[in-house]
């Protein structure tokens, strides 16, 4: 593994989420097998990889919605699944890949179901909810559009809509799969400024999975490559996103150079690798 | 927008909420009055009163006392018990053409009933129905169970209705062997088949009074859980909802309330399926909303459609079953054509 220098101490306090040798698969099928990873309080961790290598599959199973077959997930150092998932959903919330709602919600209803794991049966709607919900509108810029039916929004919105709902969860722990899926260039960044604004004054931790290289290494503390379910190498976005890394993980034969406005590693791909 | 306005906003979606919450009440409290009064004998709403309040033992007294508020309590009764069953079956499978049915309760107490009758010996009807309810709930847990083999985390819904397909047709198939041979048999099925609220008698009522309130309980604890659901299993889980026993609950919720429902009326068609579509419009998709409001609509829709069976074929009367399937199935293509049934 290169730049192994990066993973954090598994006993370091400062690794909020850590997965263990995780074995992730579903039925026979394995996909990830024997993978450890830590996730620092505070950072942007992005998970890059090719189609199929496990990135969307890590991430299910770091946020509990999938049981490992092997090893452990383990919440601020305790074990994952045998905490509450109530409890768990107060403090980490995870957005899946192009979640689906019924016709006719509307923003403000999707954001109030965040609230969910802080209500009871006896107990539906406080004054904390409320604002929570208020603030979670106005962090994501959809106060005016909070009675719009979700489907009459444009993709963009409508994304922010979800990272809406899970922010009103109230968690400092967000997991996103993939939040820029569908979204043109415009909105995937507009959505990545969001995910940027909720690190830096939230002070939230963030992993994400994402596939627009050059978007990862801008908006990263920390890229995670991974290939064949497999860690392939972890560390700052300079230290990962290499020419070496790209033939090695995406069998691209691609140029790295230093992106011209934030100074990231940028991937000029030149084509798919040929083989001999 | 600051915060701070966004606030009166949300309030103000709940107060109409609780408005339109006090006008279905209403119109289940005119439906309650056109029934009692309504009849092949009309009853003045001044002899009607007197009966509840201080019957002295006239005819109108009888009629009230013992036929109509009966027939009106467990029409009532029916309607609510279907559609909030219907409600949740839909929420469920987020399917807007399931219905109760889907879980067998239909055919399992049509079978329980008729198998009675010639296994057993069963005569009157208050036995048949503690045999239809039985045949539901029975038919509703072996289709939850075929549902949930193989499955991890509790059953899904499309194994849930192939499960709930497969069972009510081998009853059903049952049911035809059994009612071919047997005249008497033949005879109840028919009657119940067609769906009535008509001469069941207060006993009834009370047999099925603890399963439609024991459900609506189960409804009402299951109605946030189901609105984490309907954002997907992953969104629900992720929010700290524990997915199987949200769809258990749910279950014996639906099983509950229609097989209550079914065993004392018979297959009521259409109440399941059409009501959740017409409480939707007013409640949007949050199901602590939906669930009351479709089960006022049922209950005021079913003693509509009583009330209209009662007049429109003098002397006669029509089961209410048939009227709801002769106004329902227009209604429901009409529906349909106007706007496309939401996606859930």
């Amino acid at each position: 593994m290169r730049a192994q220098a990066a993973e954090p101490d598994p006993q370091a306090a400062n690794v909020r989420l850590r997965a263990a040798g995780v074995k992730l698969g579903y039925g026979e099928r394995v996909i990830v097998d024997g993978l450890d990873l830590g996730v620092e309080a505070g950072t942007v961790t992005t998970i890059i990889g090719p189609n199929g290598c496990g990135k969307s599959t890590l991430l299910r199973a770091l946020g509990r919605l999938l049981k490992p077959q092997g090893g452990e997930v383990l919440l601020d150092g305790k074990r994952i699944d045998r905490l509450p998932t109530r409890e768990v959903a107060k403090v980490l919330g995870v957005l899946p890949q192009a979640p689906s709602a019924p016709e006719g919600l509307t923003v403000a209803d999707l954001v109030a179901r965040g609230r969910h794991p802080h209500q009871t049966w006896y107990r539906q709607w406080s004054s904390d909810d409320e604002g929570a919900v208020a603030a979670a509108l106005d962090m994501t810029g959809l106060a005016d559009l909070a009675e719009r039916p979700l489907e009459e929004l444009s993709g963009g919105q409508r994304q922010r809509a979800w990272i809406s709902m899970a922010l009103a969860q109230g968690t400092d722990l967000l997991l996103l799969d993939e939040p820029t899926t569908f979204l043109d260039l415009a909105h995937q960044v507009e959505v990545l400024e969001l995910v940027r604004h909720l690190h830096q004054e939230g002070g939230r931790t963030v992993v994400m999975v994402l596939h627009d290289l050059n978007l990862a290494a801008r908006y990263a503390d920390r890229l995670v490559a991974m290939r064949a379910g497999r860690v392939i190498a972890s560390g700052a976005p300079h230290e990962v996103l290499t020419e070496d890394l790209l033939r090695e993980v995406f069998e691209l034969d691609a140029k790295v150079i230093a992106d011209p406005v934030a100074g990231t590693p940028l991937v000029v791909p030149i084509g798919p690798l040929t083989r001999t | 927008m600051s915060a701070t306005a966004v606030a009166p906003r949300l309030h103000g979606i709940r107060h109409r909420r609780v408005t339109v919450l006090l006008v279905l009440l209403a119109s289940v409290a005119v439906a309650v009055v056109l029934s009692i009064t309504i009849g092949s004998k009309s009853v003045p709403l001044g002899d009607a009163w007197h009966a509840l309040t201080a019957p002295t033992g006239t005819e109108n007294d009888i009629v009230i006392r013992s036929l109509r508020v009966p027939r009106t309590v467990l029409g009532v009764l029916a309607g609510i018990a279907l559609g909030v069953a219907g409600a949740l079956m839909q929420g469920h499978t987020r399917n807007p053409l399931a219905d109760p049915g889907l879980l067998g309760v239909t055919q399992g107490a049509a079978f329980a009933m008729v198998a009675s009758i010639i296994l057993l010996g069963a005569s009157s009807l208050l036995v048949y129905i503690w045999y239809g309810l039985a045949g539901a709930l029975v038919a509703s847990v072996a289709v939850f169970a075929l549902g949930m083999a193989g499955g991890r985390g509790g059953p899904t819904p499309v194994t849930l209705a192939l499960a709930g397909t497969a069972v009510s047709a081998l009853l059903y198939a049952l049911t035809s062997a059994i009612v071919l041979l047997d005249e008497q048999a033949m005879d109840v099925f028919r009657f119940w088949q067609a769906g009535s609220i008509a001469a069941r008698g207060g006993d009834v009522v009370w047999q099925v009074l603890p399963f439609v309130l024991a459900g609506l309980v189960l409804a009402l604890v299951n109605a946030p859980g189901l609105n984490a659901l309907s954002l997907g299993e992953d969104v629900a889980r992720s929010l700290g909802q524990n997915i199987a026993m949200t769809r258990t609950i749910g279950v014996a919720a639906v099983t509950l309330l229609s097989g209550a429902a079914v065993a004392a009326c018979g297959s009521l068609a259409f109440v399941g399926l059409i009501v959740p579509h017409l409480a939707r419009p007013l409640s949007g998709t949050d199901h602590r909303w939906l669930l009351p409001y479709s089960g006022l609509i049922g209950a005021a829709l079913l003693l509509a459609a009583d009330v209209i069976g009662r007049v429109v074929a003098p002397p006669g009367e029509l089961e209410v079953g048939v009227v709801l399937a002769l106004l329902g199935a227009p209604f429901f293509v009409a529906l349909v054509r106007r706007r496309k049934p939401v996606r859930l």
